[in-house]
């Protein structure tokens, strides 16, 4: 229980643990920040994206940051936050066959890309490469309110944060309080699987 | 004589596999997860496994947004 954990047990084990994070925009970014902030020791984060006016209203970019490829803004702002945190990038775009590839050595990863069927590929390639690494993705992150949806699917080593009757991002607006919130329990998920209950 | 397909009633078709079964009730987004009665159900076999009479079926799918 965590209960029992003391704080310092807490943070040296979060210290000692490491977290990939398949792509750096609304889910990400945010997930990213969050468990930099919690202590996590190492973060591998891949995007092959440029930081664009338009993600400001839910990635964790600023102004200034416009035109900037996403992995080294996002290494920079991590940075600003805790330096402490080992943050690893690779400003690469993830294909199929090949999926796994900078995430061998972490203890879980997240799913925060953004269409379908690069999550689906995503999620299935890492649990038949890499069956016993956690995977956490997050699905139906468009629109807003509704919050009371959205629940936790566990499914083997597969934990995904679901809501089933929320529009593709493609018919509904994408904004911060419902991606991030998203993001966080990705986050939150990270916590739970590497503390335990 | 009807299966249950994430919380809707659905009539249950004798013979039809798992892949019969998506198509009819119109679930074409890309899918992770297929349960029936909480197992779950391998994507190579969705097209071998007869969906029983009176099971509960859960898809677990995914939707564009991140």
């Amino acid at each position: 229980m965590v209960k029992t954990m003391d704080k310092e047990k807490i943070k040296k084990k979060l210290k000692e643990s490491s977290v990939g994070i398949a792509g750096a925009g609304g889910l990400g970014s945010n997930a990213a920040v969050s468990l930099a902030r919690a202590g996590i020791g190492r973060l591998v984060i891949v995007d092959y994206d440029k930081v664009e006016k338009s993600n400001l209203n839910r990635q964790y970019y600023f102004l200034n940051q416009i035109g900037k490829v996403k992995v080294k803004a996002l290494k920079d702002n991590i940075k600003k936050i805790n330096p402490s945190v080992k943050v690893e990038v690779y400003n690469e775009k993830l294909t199929k066959g090949s999926m796994d590839r900078y995430f061998k050595d972490v203890d879980v990863i997240i799913e925060a890309l953004d269409s379908a069927e690069m999550k689906t590929a995503f999620v299935e390639e890492i649990m038949h490469k890499l069956p016993k690494i956690p995977v956490i993705a997050a699905s139906g992150v468009a629109g807003y309110g509704h919050s009371e949806r959205i629940v936790t699917k566990h499914l083997g080593n597969l934990y995904m944060v679901y809501d089933a009757d929320a529009k593709s991002s493609d018919d509904d607006v994408l904004m911060a309080p419902r991606v991030c919130l998203m993001a966080n329990w990705e986050a939150n998920l990270v916590l739970e699987l590497l503390l335990g209950d | 004589m009807s299966i249950e397909v994430n919380g809707k009633e659905v009539k249950w078709v004798e013979d039809e596999t798992v892949k019969e079964l998506l198509k009819r009730v119109k679930y074409s987004f890309p899918l992770v997860v297929v349960k029936i009665n909480d197992k779950v159900i391998p994507r190579s076999d969705f097209s071998k496994v007869i969906v029983p009479d009176n099971s509960k079926i859960a898809v677990v799918h995914m939707i564009s947004g991140g």
